[in-house]
């Protein structure tokens, strides 16, 4: 499915700053059934952020008017859990284009480079920097530079270097997937099947 | 060159290395289900294109099936439109279905192995996370996104870095009433929920040796609670005692070839691995969850931990404690418990449901107690009353339901009410994960059996 082409992202932060968030936290099983990828937004971290009445939860940050952006900014070993890649949806269908934290799981690191959702592992050190950064200032912005491989937070010019493949990089950078890539060598993979005993 | 079980399955695998990326990594096998594969298939209808090998794509429904009154149609209508996307998808591309009320129905993890449809040596992925069950003989297997899932329909491939290799040996004799389940949230405990991240691990030692293959199920299985991408057991007799002679086992000359093959998989004498841990059997006891994630797991005789006593931020700690009513040093014993869930892909075969027997036998389920037995198959039901069992637990106040996920996520009506405590045989005890404000301890099926007739944690060691 086609996504918006990552490049430079400079935007403010919401601040996450629980540790083990899983999967089923990011959108519970209930919120599973379509058969299409419409509408995940709604139901993204859906037990923290609403009452079992809809009403929403005051004090997550999701709900706080003071925050806004299009990064989010997680504790360690985040996306735990589940393979739904409805999480990864979920957070890129309520508008976030990267997440930051120090430790990602596996699968949701995979499903987000999948869907156009950058997640820039850094130190727990620049972590901690990033979170106090946006709590000393809320409006703090984060830039993300995706050809460079670095984040900065602007307002100290304190910087760290990212790691990404280069060839997902390649694909993040012009929108491509792996579906494209795959597509071009059939006749590749339809040689090396015969070598398949079963 | 000293190769490990994992690079033998892996490198043999491998359609090309793409340079400062992913290998193309061709699949022998996968599963889909009615939760992660429609939007894939919608994928397929955007981009026009086919699937390529539709006969190496299984398609069952489990996640969202009601596991009462099967032969009635599905009364949540999104539910429904699900289970029929599924249907239509499998039917329009050639693929075989094995829907609600299917003789050869279950959850895709349990079908899978009884039907043959898992083998040593094969590369196997599907749409979930529990997948890596099927390392237990041998094979490469571990969950995918819905994009992977496109990718594997259309190309029978996807893009994956290789992991970096771990190997955990337990040794020795594991003490009474300490299941396969213990030793697998044993280890988790001690690496953590993130600890084998970025790694696939190979079990190993005589404890893995002696487990039979649904053991080896479970301890698989919960391979990506420690963060692993999978897990696998070099396969042995056992392994091909298990699969010889099943619906989709190779059979005749292919079986002698295939044979040739799989007595090759195994980790070569002086083969490296990037990281070692070593258990001891004797350390392990019975184990439970007492937090909201699988890590947070202690001997069941054990009090839990304090913030000092843990890894990680204390704020995430209390939050977790908060969540489950509990607090710091409290005793696991004697706690109260509301609901008992057996099945999941975790503890659904028939091996789980006699260890479950053989405490109830002769006793009551307490009065309290809701207790939902649900086999992981129509195989494993039709066993549990072949055997017996179904008498045993009839007698002590139990029913038995019919196939499916139910309570371990909790996608169908099987949800444990806001606030109250199941001691569950499945995987996760995250928040909210057996329904919204449920609290799940997570133990074995004997664990599980022991709270069903006493009420409260109790250790199975006392009833034994």
């Amino acid at each position: 499915m086609a996504y918006d082409k990552f490049n430079i992202l400079k935007s403010s932060a919401y601040p996450l700053p629980i540790e083990n968030v899983d999967t089923d936290q990011i959108i519970p099983a209930r919120f599973l059934k379509a058969i299409e990828r419409k509408g995940f937004g709604d139901n993204l971290f859906r037990d923290w952020r609403y009452n079992a009445d809809g009403t929403p939860k005051a004090d997550f940050v999701l709900n706080n008017p003071k925050y806004s952006g299009k990064i989010l900014v997680g504790g360690r070993n985040f996306g735990s859990g589940s393979s739904r890649e409805h999480a990864a949806w979920a957070v890129y269908d309520f508008g976030f284009r990267c997440v930051i934290s120090s430790f990602f799981a596996d699968i949701f690191k995979n499903n987000c480079l999948n869907i156009g959702v950058l997640p820039v592992q850094v130190s727990a050190e620049f972590s901690d920097k990033v979170f106090a950064a946006i709590q000393a200032d809320e409006n703090a912005e984060i830039e993300v530079n995706l050809p460079e491989q670095t984040v900065t937070i602007l307002a100290t010019g304190e910087q760290e270097s990212f790691q990404i493949s280069g060839y997902k990089k390649e694909n993040l950078l012009n929108g491509f997937d792996d579906i494209d890539y795959l597509q071009n060598i059939k006749s590749e993979i339809q040689e090396f099947v015969k070598t398949r005993p079963f | 060159m000293a190769k490990t079980l994992f690079d033998k399955v892996w490198d043999s695998h491998v359609v090309r290395n793409i340079k400062d990326g992913p290998d193309v990594f061709f699949i022998d096998r996968h599963f889909i289900h009615e939760v992660t594969s429609p939007v894939a298939f919608l994928g397929l209808k955007t981009r026009g294109i086919d699937v390529i090998y539709p006969e190496r794509t299984f398609a069952t429904a489990d996640h969202n099936t009601p596991t009462i009154n099967q032969h009635l149609p599905v009364k949540d209508p999104l539910s429904a439109n699900q289970l029929k996307a599924l249907e239509e998808n499998s039917k329009e591309y050639g693929i075989s279905h094995w829907g609600l009320g299917h003789e050869k129905n279950g959850i895709v993890h349990v079908v899978g192995p009884e039907n043959g449809i898992t083998l040593p040596g094969a590369t196997i992925v599907c749409g979930d996370s529990h997948t890596s069950t099927h390392g237990a003989f041998g094979a490469i297997a571990f969950g995918i996104g819905t994009s992977e899932v496109e990718m594997v329909l259309s190309t029978q491939c996807i893009m994956q870095p290789k992991p970096k290799k771990m190997v955990i040996n337990v040794n020795g004799q594991l003490g009474l009433g300490v299941t396969p389940k213990d030793v697998a949230l044993y280890i988790i405990a001690k690496l953590t929920t993130s600890g084998a991240t970025g790694y696939f691990v190979e079990y190993a030692g005589d404890v893995f040796e002696n487990m039979t293959m649904e053991g080896r199920m479970t301890v698989c299985n919960l391979s990506i609670e420690m963060g692993a991408r999978g897990g696998m057991i070099a396969p042995d007799q056992k392994t091909f005692d298990y699969i010889k002679g099943r619906l989709h086992t190779p059979k005749g000359a292919d079986w002698d070839t295939a044979m040739e093959y799989w007595k090759t998989l195994k980790t070569d004498e002086g083969a490296e691995f990037d990281f070692v841990y070593d258990f001891d059997a004797a350390d392990i006891e019975p184990m439970i969850t007492y937090g909201t994630n699988p890590g947070m797991g202690i001997g069941i005789s054990k009090d839990i931990p304090s913030a000092e006593e843990v890894e990680g931020g204390i704020a995430t700690y209390q939050k977790s404690l908060g969540y489950m009513g509990f607090s710091e040093n409290d005793a696991m014993i004697g706690k109260k418990v509301d609901y008992v869930f057996i099945g999941s892909c975790t503890n659904g075969r028939i091996e789980d449901f006699r260890a479950f027997a053989s405490i109830v036998k002769g006793r009551k389920k307490a009065a309290h107690i809701t207790a939902w037995l649900v086999p992981g198959s129509h195989v494993v039901e039709a066993a549990i009353k072949e055997e017996g069992l179904l008498d045993i637990f009839t007698a002590a106040g139990f029913v038995l339901r019919e196939p499916g996920c139910s309570a371990c996520l909790a996608m169908n009506d099987d949800k444990i009410p806001a606030g109250k405590y199941a001691v569950s045989t499945s995987n996760r005890n995250f928040e909210g994960r057996q329904g919204p404000g449920a609290r799940t301890l997570l133990a074995s099926p004997l664990v599980a059996a022991a709270a069903a007739v006493t009420g409260v944690v109790t250790d199975p060691r006392e009833l034994m």
